[in-house]
C-alpha cells in the first residue's frame, strides 16, 4: 500500500509544519534562539539617572513584561545586564564582578551616554564608557534615553540573539 | 574574668555582612556594611562614593549657564529643584530677580517635580517592603507629569527648564489646562494609594516603630526635609525662607510625631496634597508678563567686549573657550538653599569675577541622611534596614556628586 507523503508547509523562513500532525520541523538554532530572545531576564542594576527611565519602562505605562522581559534581582538568574548610568572608577570592579557572576550566554546593554562613552562626565572619576570593562552588545544613546529607546534597544538585542548559531552546543 | 567570644560561655558571633553597592533595594549604589548579631544590626556603616562623577569640579570649568545641565544630574528624580536652587544662588550673586510670572512658573514646576519625586519614592519604598501594586499605580500618575515636562522643555527627567533670571519658555495654555486637569484628578489618586497601604497590617508592622530617630537626634545629625519633619520638627525652607512665589501661596507643613518610618511616610503623603494645593493656587494666580529678567546678564556667552572664539588646547582635549575672559560676575561668595523633596539643598558659590564659578559646593541632603543611617539602623532587624533606607529617600547622584 502506498502511503502518501505529507506535504510540509513553510510558515516562516526555516520553519515548516506538517499539517494535521501538530508537528514543526526546524533547526535547533531556531528553537533555542526563539526561547532565549523571548525570555530575556535583565538584572535590576540601576546606577544613576537612566535607572529611573529603566524603571519607567518596566512599569505599567510601557510594560516590558509583554516582551517576556522580567527584571531579576540576582545576577545568577539573569542573562542580560542593562548598565543604566554612569560607571565610576570605584564602581567598575563591581560591575565586572556582577558580569562575571552571570551565567552564559549573557548580554550587555549600555544604556545612556554615560555607559556608552562617559557622556558629559569627562572627569578623573568616571569610566569613559562601560565597554572598557565589559563587552557591550547594544548601545542606547541619550541622556537619559526615553523608555521607548530602551525598548528599541532590547528589541535590537532580540534580533541579535535570533541570528546566533550553535550557541547551544558544548563545542561552539 | 568572664570568658567571652565563641570559645567561652558567651556564644554570640558577630557577622559582618556587605550590602550593596549592587543591591536592588539600596536605591542606586549605596553600600552598607552591617555588623550583625543574629538578625540584629549592631553597627551599620554607610560607604559612599560609588557614583562620584566630579560634578563640583566640572562646574569650575563651565560658564554659569553651562553648569545647569550638571545640576540636573544631582538629584535626577527631581531635577527642577536642583536647577532652581542653582539659579537662585547665581541670581543672588548677580543681584537680579526673576519676573513675577517666571517665579510662579518656577513654583509650579518645582512642585511638579516634588510630586514626581515623592511618587517615585512611594513606588520604590513600597516595592522594597513588598507592595508591587503601588509601584505600578505611582508610575501611572508620574507619566502624566513627565509628559508635561516634555511639552515645556523637551526632556522628561533632566529638564533644565529654569534659567538664570527666569525660565526657558512660557507654558502654552494647553499645558496649563492639562496641569489643571491633573490637579483635579490627583487628590483622588492619593486616596487610592492610601487605601492600598495605609491600613495594611503588613505595612504598619514593617514601618511603625522602625528606624526611630527622636527630634533632638535628628537635628544633631543635620537631617532636613520630610526625614526631619517626621520627627516632629517643623522646618521647611519654603515657609521659613521663602523664594520664588512661595510667600504668596498658602500651604501647611505636615509634621510627624514619633520619627519612625511610618511618620516619614505620612509626612510625604501629606506633602503630595500640599504640593497639589500649591500648584492649584499658582495656576489660579498666574500673572501675565515677562519670563526672563531684562537685567539678566548674558551669562551663557560671557562675551562683553570680546571679539572672537578661540580654541583652547591646554586641557588636552580641544574645546572652544573664550580667549581673554572679561570679568562678568561680581566677586564674592554666596550660599543659597532651597527645599527640594529630599530636604535642604544648598549651593555655595565662590566667584572670582570671571565667567566661571571659582568653586561650587553642593550641600546635598542625601549625603547627610546617609550618615544618619548608622544611627537609625542601630538595633534594628536586618529586614528593617531596607525600610529605613527607603524612608530617608536617598539619591546617590546627589549624595556622591
Amino acid at each position: 500500500m502506498k502511503t502518501e507523503q505529507p506535504e510540509l508547509v513553510a510558515v516562516e523562513d526555516g520553519v515548516r509544519v506538517i499539517p494535521g500532525a501538530n508537528t514543526i520541523i526546524t533547526s535547533v538554532d531556531r528553537i533555542v534562539n526563539w526561547g532565549r530572545s523571548s525570555s530575556l531576564w535583565p538584572m535590576t542594576f540601576g546606577l544613576a539617572c537612566c535607572a529611573i527611565e529603566m524603571m519607567a519602562a518596566g512599569a505599567a505605562h510601557l510594560d516590558l513584561d509583554r516582551f517576556g522581559i522580567i527584571f531579576r534581582a540576582s545576577p545568577r538568574q539573569s542573562d542580560c545586564m542593562i548598565v543604566a548610568g554612569t560607571v565610576t572608577m570605584k564602581m567598575a570592579p563591581v560591575v565586572r564582578k556582577v558580569y562575571d557572576q552571570m551565567p552564559e550566554p549573557r548580554y550587555v546593554i549600555a544604556m545612556g551616554s554615560c555607559a556608552c562613552s562617559g557622556g558629559i562626565f569627562k572627569t578623573y572619576s568616571t569610566v569613559q564608557g562601560v565597554d572598557e570593562i565589559v563587552p557591550v552588545d547594544v548601545y542606547i544613546p541619550g541622556c537619559p534615553p526615553r523608555p521607548e529607546a530602551l525598548i528599541d534597544g532590547l528589541l535590537k538585542l532580540q534580533q541579535l540573539i535570533k541570528k546566533e548559531e550553535f550557541t547551544w552546543s558544548r563545542w561552539a | 574574668m568572664e570568658p567571652v567570644g565563641i570559645t567561652g560561655t558567651d556564644t554570640r558571633r558577630e557577622l559582618t555582612l556587605n550590602m550593596g553597592p549592587q543591591h536592588p533595594a539600596t536605591h542606586g549604589v549605596l553600600r552598607l556594611t552591617l555588623d550583625l548579631d543574629g538578625e540584629m544590626v549592631v553597627k551599620c556603616t554607610p560607604h559612599v562614593g560609588y557614583l562620584h562623577r566630579g560634578i563640583e569640579k566640572l562646574a569650575e570649568s563651565r560658564t554659569y549657564q553651562g553648569v545647569m545641565p550638571l545640576t540636573d544630574r544631582l538629584d535626577y528624580v527631581a531635577s527642577v529643584g536642583n536647577n532652581i536652587g542653582y539659579c537662585l544662588a547665581v541670581e543672588r550673586l548677580f543681584g537680579i530677580e526673576a519676573p513675577e510670572r517666571a517665579q510662579y512658573l518656577r513654583t509650579i514646576v518645582f512642585e511638579m517635580s516634588r510630586i514626581c519625586s515623592h511618587l517615585l519614592w512611594l513606588a520604590t519604598h513600597a516595592l522594597d517592603i513588598g507592595a508591587m501594586t503601588v509601584f505600578l499605580y505611582c508610575f501611572r500618575e508620574r507619566e502624566w507629569l513627565l509628559d508635561i515636562f516634555e511639552t515645556i522643555c523637551g526632556a522628561r527627567l533632566t529638564v533644565s527648564y529654569p534659567r538664570i533670571g527666569g525660565v526657558l519658555q512660557d507654558m502654552e495654555p494647553e499645558v496649563l489646562e492639562s496641569l489643571d486637569a491633573f490637579t483635579r484628578m490627583f487628590p483622588g489618586k492619593i486616596l487610592e494609594y492610601e487605601t492600598l497601604i495605609d491600613k495594611n497590617r503588613i505595612w504598619l508592622q514593617r514601618t511603625q516603630g522602625v528606624g526611630v530617630i527622636p527630634a533632638k537626634e535628628a537635628i544633631r545629625w543635620g537631617l532636613t526635609g520630610p526625614t526631619l519633619r517626621g520627627s516632629g520638627v517643623s522646618y521647611d525652607l519654603r515657609r521659613d525662607a521663602p523664594y520664588d512665589a512661595y510667600d504668596r501661596v498658602e500651604f501647611d507643613v505636615p509634621i510627624g510625631k514619633n520619627g519612625d518610618v511610618y511618620d516619614r511616610y505620612r509626612c510625604r503623603m501629606e506633602e503630595l496634597r500640599q504640593s497639589n494645593r500649591i500648584i492649584q493656587q499658582c495656576l489660579a494666580a498666574l500673572p501675565a508678563g515677562d519670563i526672563l529678567a531684562h537685567d539678566a546678564p548674558d551669562l551663557d556667552m560671557p562675551l562683553a567686549g570680546k571679539k572672537e572664539l578661540v580654541p583652547e588646547m591646554s586641557l588636552g582635549n580641544a574645546s572652544i573657550g573664550f580667549g581673554d575672559a572679561v570679568p562678568v560676575a561680581p566677586k564674592g561668595e554666596i550660599y543659597s538653599a532651597v527645599e527640594v523633596p529630599k530636604g535642604e539643598l544648598g549651593f555655595y558659590l565662590m566667584s572670582d569675577g570671571t565667567g566661571n564659578p571659582c568653586r561650587m559646593r553642593v550641600r546635598a541632603p542625601s549625603y547627610v541622611h546617609a550618615g544618619a543611617l548608622a544611627k537609625m539602623c542601630e538595633g534594628a532587624f536586618i529586614a528593617d534596614v531596607i525600610a529605613v533606607i527607603g524612608s530617608i529617600d536617598i539619591v546617590m547622584g546627589e549624595c556622591d556628586r
